[in-house]
């Protein structure tokens, strides 16, 4: 099968692979970047779990074929802190005890960071809306909304 | 008594475990939060190959013939496994605690007996190269009469649906197609009762739903063992399940688990190890079977769906003086967890109320659905569903508060619970009055001055004079040894000893059973104490 040359910057850094035409960018992530912070929920975007930002909007990589991507900025879990400094809102996420079994956690932040770069000050029902693309189904909705609502104040104390 | 030394880590950590209200940190949040929390299938193997399985796209068939010799030449195609490729092809999860006979295949061989059942494995270098050559498997199916409903697969006539249960029942000890509770008479206590309430309450399957779908990653180790990545809760009851199965002892694999995407119960069922560890045996690759999101709903289990019908006999002060339940817990096609479920749900009747006369029959029914297992609280959680609705309109039926009706039944200390053991440490009425307060929810104050710890016992400690009834005939013993019950093998061939003739009423005791592990730790499964 005849494999497609991709180019794109990944955290920041620019990689480039050959793919299967018809991979999705969660294949692509995973096998052969190597990236496993985006994970497999469903398939059909349905809960959000591979979660990732294209130029700084989230989108569902399960549902994004890898060839669209050539060029663009794609941003994982695996890039949100800075060295060794957690980002904001992992920290909030950590004291708000908002993550259980862990694994819709990297979808949720990343759609929480696409909100708080776009809109630093979200309101509750913001952070609701902007969360609502992602299962927890360990039902901690609340202690998620808490802390990135935290995350936004701290990110504002800072600045 | 065991002498620690702690002086030699004194300055490592202190007694006081003291945890309750300072919001102590999770250990493993730290890789939650980063992405680096190592899931079983974030394990990138060299030359990992992908399985995927062929389902039965019927509830209930004869399996006349499973052609795939174009299959094998598909590309990509490294091994295609069929049930006779499996080396124990028939178990049942809890066989581990001699509970239950063997009575579901890996790999269907002769019939399938629920939509989503694995009939063909595939093995192939891309998961899209295993989904095109199971697209040429070819299945002659022969489709059979199907039973759905838990009272229709009792009635005489419907179709069977797994073989090891002809009558379509779970068999406890043997004998008894059904799970008995007897205290005292509750027919006297209808006679007595100024009303008679009898309702009927059913339950949906419910899907556990994990984000992380079940799966796992085995792997032939530097050693001559597999290690094998899973999803599992139960790792070591994995690790068990998968050495029966593939008829190799236990410390053949090394598992490597504890990091869940989810489970709720629903990650029990060893649904994936032994065909990807078969996989990785047949090809010498590492073999990695993952469920999509629709096989995790049609093929992993569900909390099971039961019925129940309640009939309470109520006196005007409030007094429940007889509950009679007949309920019935739908397996599915197989065991897995629910004859268990039917054990605890007996345990738990008539609910944690004092009532002199209860009467429970509950059934663990096989039906050409899904099989169920355990989801937090299974076995108890619908019937406590069924309980409190029924409170509540007894409540009403008899004009009383639903709060102020549940203190005035709640178990006491001192009183006789209808399985014949004094009620002790409890808290029931402490709850409703707390749960009250919190709800605003006007209480009197002679209810409010009530306690779990007053005026139980005396006449709430006697049992009831208690109807006998006839003895069941017991069939010839044939609680099975598996070839996983590694004792010498005169003792695999024999039967067991034959039992005593059990005594008419308390029902009999299972016979104690030759040594093996486990039997003897896990009574309680057994709904009796042995030895």
């Amino acid at each position: 099968m005849t494999k497609t040359p991709l180019q794109f910057r990944h955290n920041g850094r620019d990689v480039a692979v050959f793919v299967d035409g018809g991979i999705n960018l969660l294949v692509a992530l995973r096998e052969l970047i190597g990236d496993m912070t985006p994970k497999f929920g469903c398939g059909q975007g349905g809960c959000g779990a591979c979660s990732v930002l294209i130029d700084g909007e989230v989108h569902l990589s399960c549902l994004t074929l890898a060839e669209t991507v050539n060029g663009r900025s794609i941003e994982t879990l695996d890039g949100l802190k800075d060295g060794p400094n957690l980002h904001p809102l992992q920290r909030a996420f950590m004291e708000q005890f908002a993550a259980q079994c862990g694994y819709c956690t990297p979808g949720m932040l990343m759609a929480a960071k696409a909100l708080l770069d776009r809109n630093p000050s979200p309101t509750r029902a913001e952070v609701i809306e902007a969360i609502s693309g992602n299962i927890c189904r360990c039902t901690g909705y609340e202690p998620i909304i808490n802390a990135v609502l935290t995350a936004a104040t701290s990110g504002r104390a800072r600045a | 008594m065991l002498e620690l030394r702690k002086d030699i880590f004194a300055d490592e950590r202190d007694d006081n475990l003291k945890e309750i209200g300072k919001g102590t940190q999770r250990q493993d949040m730290l890789g939650h939060v980063t992405g680096t929390s190592t899931y079983f299938d974030d394990h990138k193997l060299q030359g990992m190959l992908h399985l995927k399985v062929l389902r039965s796209p019927h509830a209930h068939a004869r399996l006349r013939r499973i052609d795939t010799m174009e299959a094998e030449r598909s590309p990509g195609v490294r091994r295609i496994i069929r049930g006779a490729d499996v080396p124990v092809n028939l178990n049942t999860l809890l066989s581990l605690i001699n509970f239950g006979k063997d009575d579901e295949p890996s790999l269907a061989v002769d019939k399938v007996r629920y939509k989503g059942e694995p009939i063909v494995a595939i093995v192939a270098d891309s998961p899209r190269e295993a989904f095109e050559a199971m697209a040429k498997v070819r299945v002659d199916y022969e489709p059979l009469p199907a039973v759905f409903d838990v009272e229709d697969a009792l009635k005489p006539g419907a179709p069977v649906v797994n073989d090891v249960y002809p009558k379509n029942t779970f068999v406890y000890h043997d004998v008894y197609d059904h799970q008995k509770l007897r205290f005292g008479d509750v027919e006297r206590g209808f006679a007595e009762a100024d009303h008679v309430l009898e309702q009927r309450y059913q339950m949906s399957p419910i899907e556990h739903a994990p984000t992380e779908t079940n799966g796992s990653i085995a792997a032939p180790d530097t050693n001559g063992r597999y290690v094998v990545y899973t999803s599992t809760q139960a790792l070591f009851f994995s690790l068990d399940t998968s050495a029966k199965i593939l008829d190799v002892p236990s410390n053949t694999f090394h598992f490597i688990g504890g990091t869940v995407g989810g489970g709720f119960g629903g990650k029990v069922d060893t649904l994936t190890e032994p065909l990807a560890i078969l996989g990785a045996m047949l090809t010498g690759r590492p073999v990695r079977y993952q469920l999509g999101r629709e096989e995790e709903m049609q093929f992993g289990s569900p909390r099971g769906a039961e019925r129940i019908y309640i009939k309470d006999g109520v006196m005007r002060d409030g007094r429940i003086v007889a509950r009679k339940i007949r309920a019935y817990f739908d397996s599915g096609a197989y065991t897995r967890l629910s004859s268990y479920a039917v054990v605890k749900c007996v345990a738990h009747l008539p609910g944690p109320y004092t009532i002199p006369n209860v009467h429970g029959d509950v059934y663990c029914v096989f039906t050409n659905r899904t099989p169920a297992t355990a989801m937090r609280g299974f076995g108890v959680t619908a019937m406590d569903f069924a309980l409190e609705c029924q409170m509540d309109k007894l409540a009403h039926l008899v004009g009383m508060d639903p709060m102020e009706f549940r203190i005035l039944n709640a178990y006491r200390d001192g009183d006789m619970k209808a399985h014949r053991r004094e009620a002790k440490n409890t808290a029931l009425i402490e709850c409703v009055q707390v749960a009250a307060e919190k709800a605003k929810w006007p209480l009197r104050e002679e209810v409010k001055r009530m306690s779990s710890r007053k005026d139980g016992g005396g006449s709430r400690a006697a049992i009831s004079p208690t109807p006998l009834e006839p003895a069941p005939q017991r069939a010839a013993v044939s609680q099975q040894r598996t070839s996983y019950d590694r004792a010498p093998p005169a003792t695999i061939q024999q039967p067991s000893p034959p039992t005593p003739t059990p005594p008419a009423p308390p029902p009999p005791r299972p016979q104690a059973p030759s040594p093996s592990h486990g039997a003897a730790r896990f009574s309680s499964v057994f709904g009796t104490r042995r030895r």
